[in-house]
């Protein structure tokens, strides 16, 4: 770990200000990502801004009837806040799914919508990595990539975003809010706010250097079936292999958003248009331009299963 | 003492100590944190600064240059160490890599350097300041591309009996199947740990070693120093698994460090360090050929083992148990060993048989289903009670195998097994049922100990034999407490202290029954000089109740040990028990495994076994082995894998968090009942190992209850979903 300044931020606009002023500053919450990348030294902050005193881990109602849901709020409170049980039980179990209990404790919204690859390559620095030093090359593509991305991949890099939490946020249409520097606040649908990596895929987000999220909203209720389902190489405490989040509705339409395929939480409109027409077609669409290696290529024929599973447990639950 | 008759009746078949489940003693120590670990003994070496290692970023090569100037600018740091001021350095024995290279690179994080720091951000921070040079060279790092090139092994000649190539061949029933399993990690608790001080020219270290005169030896070996002049302490471990066999980098670098800057230094490895700077389980091809008649009796058996090793180490000998397992004329066995340049492998929970019976008792699944006989009556008919590559007349000392078989198939309900294939479903599961047979060798080694009565009549016994997390602080002081006839309460352990007579230590699962072996011996020696200070004749005394009782007089302890206290000193050593006799420990495994029909996710539903091992010495102890072996059989099956990258000669998946070891919510309901035995040809305490016994066939059960669940048979381990999706596609098309 690298010695670095620290300083804890009095309010969201003074600590996105802080962060514009300061060369390689991060923002620090639970920690529980940074913490582990800076004692590697694959992350090397000067200047950390501990936002923890700024509050915002409050889940409050939305005009439009859906949630605010601040930025800190841990993923242990969300998962079992009480509206988010009940009106979008797809997000708590995706939070449930994540991690470890003690990670969850201190894990936050915003953090875990931030989380970096686990990519093997990009936590080895003595490998080259784009991503962790861009121009280095990729080590993933002809490695052991088992577990990377088949989807939204570039030549450039094939590394998982590996939240399972921010895959429901992407079923539910949440909105990332935030502030920037300026002390400008912005709302970014989640749909637009991971980036694909093309050839920069160091830069993962849409947010500007600064900006920092305050919260992230979600709809109204879309009631029906929600089911998240996480498959993985052991019971618990593992990455997603592919997991699947749906919303099966009463009219027969579904939605669906995957995990552990691609770059950011993976959506597409057209699949979930033809959800009606059962689970092949929707993973045709929804797979359509895969890039797969000899070791990842049954993440295809896994997405197909797991979207079957999922619509016979919709049957079992009518 | 020399054990080399069968033993007789002995104070330890009272069984009022001896064989009752009780908690560990130490257990109180390590759940209050008061247990102190060899990072920690603050207690004994305060201001110790701290080490980091610096591992090779190549697999082969050398240094061509090394630049420690910044890493020594850097804030704080004491000194850096390299093969260049590191001084001449030996190797020990049963090291194959050195552990601290350079110029030549041997393996992948081979210790290249040590910087050391007043903290341990600073160490590690200035680490990454050491710039080296490499001049890299091609290695070989892939088993299969290099098994045509295996050669046989000095230390493993080729076994058999009868005529195997003619006999196979006209077997009416024949297997011939090829088995792989990959690398495996020992994924321990604690880290590979040492502080380590100079005083004088005297080394002091507290380490986390399982062998201590063994660490000693090599210590003494590697610095050119005298034995005498070491002193190692290991009193308590965080697990071991074979890991901490052996003297490993962190002792050799604290060691080094703490010369340097005239204080102690401590060197922990830092988790994504381990699996390529230390030992593992090395990858296994295995080709077994069974011949048989009709009703599954073998006639033909034959196992062939292909594994690599650096140049100079040694082969994953995974046919030692189909030399003694089943019966069959016509047998051969042979391990061939081929050269990688893959950090150094060796002995992991098991050494054999962990690997050799995910193969074997893979093969005897496909021999019953060929034969249409139930797995365990096909294991009952090829039961064998003598050495069957020698003949009758080296019978098994004692062989509870089909009693394990028989029992431990009712129990589990083993009769509700449907012998078809996909006939169980539950929602969305396939469910399974498989077995598997138990066989671990029973080892034994010299082992003493000393044993004091003090003038209050508190007994000490003083080894320096190791408890890993295995029970090994109990069982001696329920041995001490059983010869000399006091509870267990009287009796203070001290272990894993060079100072102490020397140990069997942990390891190979002999370290239970071998060290209370020893600790009986030093017990019978002290019997005799206080029953002699009482004026009783050895013989006849009775020790109980803190007393000693012959001839209608009864004397306390502690008025025949004096104001003074008696002590006395012994070691059990084995004569050729072990040559005359087959000895071995027993068992059968049972597993019930949901495999989901969508995603192929494979999750144990429960798991059971019975195992004979001669006298459970403590049947809690034994049992927290026994299942603890059984989740490591269930990771073996399921998902554990060092995955090689060959274009760089290293683990990839070196971290916990990609290395994946079963979690609690892997493991179910464990059953495991002990068959009851005393093997008097093992020992004085009629005791056999137990450690590994629990890990010997259990992946086995879960990959041949896969099969029962599904009917996809894989036989390329670990068994993970996307083999198994690929193989129900394969059973559609």
């Amino acid at each position: 770990m690298r010695p670095f300044t620290y300083e804890r931020a009095a309010s969201p606009a003074a600590a996105a200000r802080a962060a514009a002023a300061h060369q390689g500053a991060r923002f620090i919450a639970g920690g529980t990502n940074l913490l582990d990348l800076m004692k590697l030294q694959i992350e090397t902050p000067a200047h950390l801004i501990d936002v923890n005193p700024l509050g915002l881990d409050q889940v409050e109602e939305t005009a439009q009837g859906g949630l605010r849901i601040g930025a800190l709020v841990r993923n242990t409170d969300l998962a079992a806040h009480k509206r988010v049980r009940r009106d979008y039980p797809v997000l708590s179990r995706a939070l449930l799914a994540g991690a470890s209990a003690q990670l969850r404790n201190k894990a936050t919204t915003a953090g875990n919508l931030l989380q970096r690859t686990r990519c093997p390559y990009f936590y080895d620095t003595s490998k080259p990595c784009n991503k962790r030093r861009p121009g280095s090359g990729c080590a993933a593509i002809k490695g052991f990539n088992r577990n990377l991305a088949i989807l939204g991949t570039s030549e450039a890099c094939i590394a998982t975003h590996p939240s399972d939490m921010a895959v429901a946020m992407r079923l539910l249409d949440a909105v990332v809010e935030t502030v920037a520097p300026d002390g400008s606040a912005r709302a970014i649908p989640i749909a637009n706010f991971h980036r694909l990596p093309g050839d920069t895929p160091h830069i993962e987000t849409a947010l500007v250097p600064g900006e920092l999220i305050t919260a992230v909203t979600l709809p109204r209720p879309l009631g029906g079936t929600q089911i998240y389902r996480k498959v993985r190489d052991r019971a618990s405490y593992a990455f997603a292999l592919v997991s699947v989040a749906a919303i099966f509705g009463k009219d027969g339409g579904a939605r669906f958003a995957f995990g552990g395929l691609a770059p950011r939480p993976w959506r597409i409109d057209a699949a979930d248009a033809v959800a009606r027409n059962g689970p092949d077609a929707v993973a045709d669409i929804a797979l359509a331009g895969a890039t797969t290696t000899p070791l990842n290529g049954f993440k295809t024929d896994l997405t197909r299963r797991t979207l079957a599973a999922l619509y016979a447990e919709r049957e079992a639950r009518k | 003492m020399k054990f080399d008759r069968p033993a007789t009746a002995n104070p330890i078949d009272r069984g009022r100590v001896v064989g009752i489940p009780h908690d560990r003693i130490d257990g109180p120590a390590k759940v209050t944190g008061s247990a102190p670990y060899a990072y920690e003994r603050h207690d004994v070496a305060p201001n110790a600064a701290y080490g980091w290692m610096v591992g090779s970023a190549i697999a082969k090569g050398s240094i061509r240059s090394i630049d420690t100037r910044d890493a020594e600018a850097a804030a704080g740091v004491l000194a850096v160490i390299t093969h260049k001021n590191a001084g001449p350095l030996g190797k020990g024995r049963m090291n194959t890599a050195h552990l601290l290279g350079g110029p030549r690179i041997e393996h992948y994080d081979q210790a290249l350097a040590v910087v050391v720091a007043e903290t341990l951000e600073q160490a590690r921070d200035a680490a990454r300041l050491v710039r080296i040079d490499y001049a890299r060279e091609d290695g070989r790092f892939d088993l299969k591309a290099e098994k045509n090139k295996a050669v046989p092994p000095k230390s493993d000649p080729d076994t058999g009996a009868g005529d195997f190539a003619t006999a196979f061949p006209k077997a009416a029933v024949r297997i011939d199947q090829t088995y792989t399993t990959p690398d495996h990690s020992h994924a321990m608790m604690e880290p590979h740990a040492t502080t380590a001080a100079w005083t004088g020219g005297k080394l002091t270290v507290w380490t986390a070693n399982q062998m201590i005169a063994w660490a000693v030896r090599e210590l003494a070996l590697t610095f050119r120093m005298k034995a005498e002049d070491i002193h190692v302490m290991s009193p308590y471990i965080g697990g071991g698994f074979g890991a901490k066999l052996f003297l490993r980098a962190d002792a050799v670098l604290a060691a080094l460090g703490a010369h340097a800057v005239g204080r102690p230094v401590k060197v922990a490895l830092a988790r994504p360090q381990i699996p390529n700077n230390t030992t593992h389980r090395p990858a296994t091809i295995q080709r077994i050929r069974i011949g048989a008649s009709k009703d599954g009796v073998i006639d033909a058996i034959g196992h062939e083992v292909w594994s690599g090793d650096l140049p100079g180490g040694g082969p994953e000998v995974a046919a030692q148990q189909t030399r003694l397992l089943y019966r069959g004329v016509n047998r051969m066995t042979a391990h061939r060993l081929a050269t990688l340049d893959l950090p150094e492998g060796n002995a992991m929970r098991a050494p054999g048989e962990a690997v050799g019976l995910l193969a074997l008792e893979v093969a005897m699944d496909e021999l019953a289903e060929a034969c249409g006989v139930d797995p365990v009556e096909l294991r009952i008919r090829n039961d064998v009670q003598y050495d069957p590559e020698k003949g009758p007349e080296r019978p098994f000392s004692s062989r509870k195998f089909v009693e394990c078989l028989r029992q431990g198939a009712d129990r589990f309900g083993w009769s509700r097994r449907k012998a078809v294939p996909g006939q169980v479903r539950d929602g969305r599961w396939l469910v399974g049922m498989g077995m598997a047979s138990a066989f671990r060798n029973n080892l034994v080694q010299t082992s003493g100990a000393r044993v004091s009565v003090d003038g209050q009549g508190r007994v000490v016994v003083e080894t320096d034999m190791t408890d890993i997390g295995t029970g090994s602080y109990t069982v001696i002081a329920q041995t001490a407490a059983e010869m000399l006839g006091v509870p267990l309460s009287d009796v203070t352990v001290r272990l894993g202290d060079s100072h102490y007579p020397e140990s069997a230590g942990s390891g190979g699962q002999w370290g239970a029954n071998s060290a209370t072996a020893g600790v009986y011996a030093a017990c019978a020696a002290l019997r005799g000089k206080l029953a002699q200070q009482a004026g009783f004749n050895a013989e006849d005394a009775v020790f109980e109740g803190r007393a000693i009782r012959s001839a209608g007089r009864t004397i306390p302890l502690k008025d025949a040990a004096g104001r003074r206290g008696t002590s006395a000193e012994d070691k059990i050593e084995f004569g050729d028990l072990t040559e005359r006799y087959a000895q071995g420990t027993f068992g059968a495994h049972f597993c019930e495994v949901g495999v989901d029909m969508f995603t192929g996710e494979t999750r144990v539903r429960r798991m059971g076994g019975a195992f004979a091992a001669g006298r459970i010495l403590n049947p809690k102890s034994a049992r927290n082995q026994v299942i603890g072996a059984m989740a490591m059989g269930v990771g073996a099956a399921l998902m554990e894998e060092l995955t090689v990258d060959t274009r760089f000669g290293y683990f990839v998946n070196h971290d916990m968090a990609e290395y994946h070891v079963p979690v609690h919510a892997d493991i179910p309901e464990q059953d495991v009942l002990f068959i009851e035995e005393l093997d008097d040809k093992s020992s004085p305490m009629k005791a056999k190992g137990v450690g590994e016994l629990g890990i010997c066939g259990a992946g086995a059960a879960v990959a041949n209850a896969i099969y029962n669940a599904c009917g996809v048979r894989i036989r390329d381990y670990p068994l993970t979903l996307d083999k198994i999706i690929g193989g129900m596609a394969e059973k559609r098309a």
